[in-house]
């Protein structure tokens, strides 16, 4: 299957996660917080990770955050992505607390990139779908 | 319940591609064959511990096994914790075994990725496939990384632990990966998930291995050659996918160990031979730092100038773990710390009085650490 003819991979959207994708559209990234314990989680659950409480609301991020790590991909382990090689996937920390897979972009090379260093929410556009991937700040 | 009950025997097929068997098949010949090690008639046999096929799921595995063994076992059935299970069979087998729930334990394990199917491997993390997080590598690389950006972990490093478990491989005639690697090699190495390179990751093995676990008294009537007591155990799950992990760089291998240790009465410097769970480099290396054979962040400086090689202080995965003997997850460490034990290995470490072994499975979910001695 060559990369234009894969099907790429776009978000299942159901019930539950519909919210969290609607504010991305909207250009907000959104997380749970719960309202018993006041935790912050991602990605979506029915019940706080923390206290398991089925009470949360929706808060929205205010795009910063940091790089916990992150790894270059050399491979494709899907056809969709054989054309990106190398693509930077990261785990990213919002400012609030919850942490999400995510890219980096805009950062050249991207094995100067550092743990720790601060990053800004870039709300790209993916096959027509609004997802969140962060910058250099 | 320290050394009350005994691994009695072990048996194997070989590793690489095997075309044309079953993993029902591939089970059979390491269950006879480890049968036959401990001198144990079949019919004896009244528990039976798999771990299913990791690359293909299937409802009802363990007893399908069972029926393709014609044992009816009391305890029965499959246990799930990706690469830790194998271990994590033993300690359910031995505790069964103390409690009068069973007396002769099989646990056996086998796949086939390399000729059969890789489903499994190949799915996406969660539901982060939009940003193409894919591959098992890459969650290994993410800790990797990690490692290095908080304490200065070296490629030439992990490294080390790639040219220590090759060269031992090589040296085991029923390795599937023969071929030493040098420092230089792995440098060369392509680049898999950066930081992590082709020689960081284990082999792709079609293959199964076996164990016999007994009580020592039993052992003893049974006249059983060499059984090797099993001294402690532990168990640790870190559970949370790697994006949720409030910390990368430590697992919950720390408890599991803790636990182990505890039950043995005896401490890391006791240790003198070590199988370590090597899926990726970087998975040996903080296991080292958890299980407390040096201090965290050191794992990179303790792997260096043949530590863990063998003739050093620490001789690791002496038959050539996942990285050289067979990509097959977790039981070929337990194998070889049997081995060790019993003073049969291709590798034998001289002097080794206790073998630490541990198991861990998904992107370090799940973790198992078993401590043998050696016969009495
Ligand atoms: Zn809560």
């Amino acid at each position: 299957m060559s990369a234009e003819t894969a099907e790429f991979p776009l978000p299942r959207r159901d019930a539950l996660n519909t919210p969290y994708w609607q504010s991305l559209e909207e250009g907000h990234l959104s997380f749970q917080r719960c309202g018993e314990c006041g935790k912050a989680w991602l990605p979506p659950r029915r019940e706080c990770p923390h206290c398991l409480s089925p009470e949360w609301r929706w808060e929205r991020a205010g795009g910063q955050a940091r790089l916990v790590s992150w790894v270059v991909y050399h491979i494709a382990y899907h056809a969709a992505f054989k054309d990106r090689l190398p693509y930077t996937v990261a785990v990213v920390e919002l400012a609030e607390g919850p942490r999400l897979i995510s890219n980096i972009v805009g950062a050249g090379d991207p094995e100067v990139l550092r743990i720790d260093q601060d990053l800004r929410l870039a709300i790209e556009h993916e096959h027509g779908v609004a997802v969140p991937r962060f910058r250099p700040a | 319940m320290r050394g009350r009950v005994v691994i009695a025997g072990i048996g194997q097929t070989q590793f690489g591609a095997l075309p044309d068997r079953t993993t029902i098949s591939l089970n059979a010949e390491a269950v006879r064959k480890a049968l036959a090690d401990a001198g144990v008639e079949k019919s004896a046999v009244d528990a039976l511990f798999v771990k299913f096929p990791t690359s293909r799921f299937e409802a009802m595995y363990g007893q399908t096994l069972a029926g393709a063994l014609g044992i009816q076992p009391r305890i029965g059935g499959v246990w799930d914790q990706g690469g830790a299970t194998n271990i994590s069979m033993i300690s359910f087998a031995a505790m069964a075994i103390e409690n009068g729930q069973c007396e002769i334990a099989v646990v056996t394990l086998a796949d086939n990725p390399k000729t059969g199917t890789r489903q499994a491997y190949e799915k996406a993390w969660g539901e982060d496939e939009v940003f193409g997080w894919f591959g098992v590598p890459p969650g290994y690389a993410m800790i990797a990384r990690r490692h290095m950006g908080e304490f200065g972990t070296t490629s030439d490093q992990l490294g080390a632990i790639a040219v220590a478990c090759r060269r031992h491989g090589a040296a085991n005639p029923g390795a599937q990966l023969r071929k030493k690697l040098t420092l230089d090699e792995y440098r060369q190495s392509r680049i898999i998930a950066s930081p992590l390179r082709r020689d960081d990751c284990c082999l792709v093995s079609d293959g199964a291995a076996a164990v016999v676990v007994m009580s020592a008294e039993r052992a003893r009537r049974l006249g059983v050659k060499a059984p090797v007591p099993i001294l402690g155990f532990g168990q640790g799950q870190t559970s949370w996918e790697v994006a949720q992990r409030p910390s990368l760089t430590s697992t919950m291998a720390a408890a599991s160990a803790k636990t182990a240790f505890a039950m043995a009465g005896i401490t890391p410097r006791q240790v003198g031979v070590a199988q370590l769970y090597d899926c990726f480099t970087i998975a040996v290396l903080m296991t080292l730092e958890d299980y407390g054979f040096c201090t965290k962040g050191e794992g990179g400086r303790f792997v260096e100038g043949g530590r863990i090689e063998f003739g050093g202080e620490l001789p690791v995965n002496t038959a050539g773990g996942l990285l050289s003997e067979t990509g097959m997850p977790g039981m070929q460490l337990i194998t070889e710390g049997v081995r060790q034990m019993r003073g049969t290995a291709s590798l034998q470490v001289p002097r080794a009085e206790f073998c630490v072994v541990s198991n861990q499975g998904g992107i370090m979910h799940t973790h198992s650490t078993l401590i043998l001695g050696q016969p009495a």
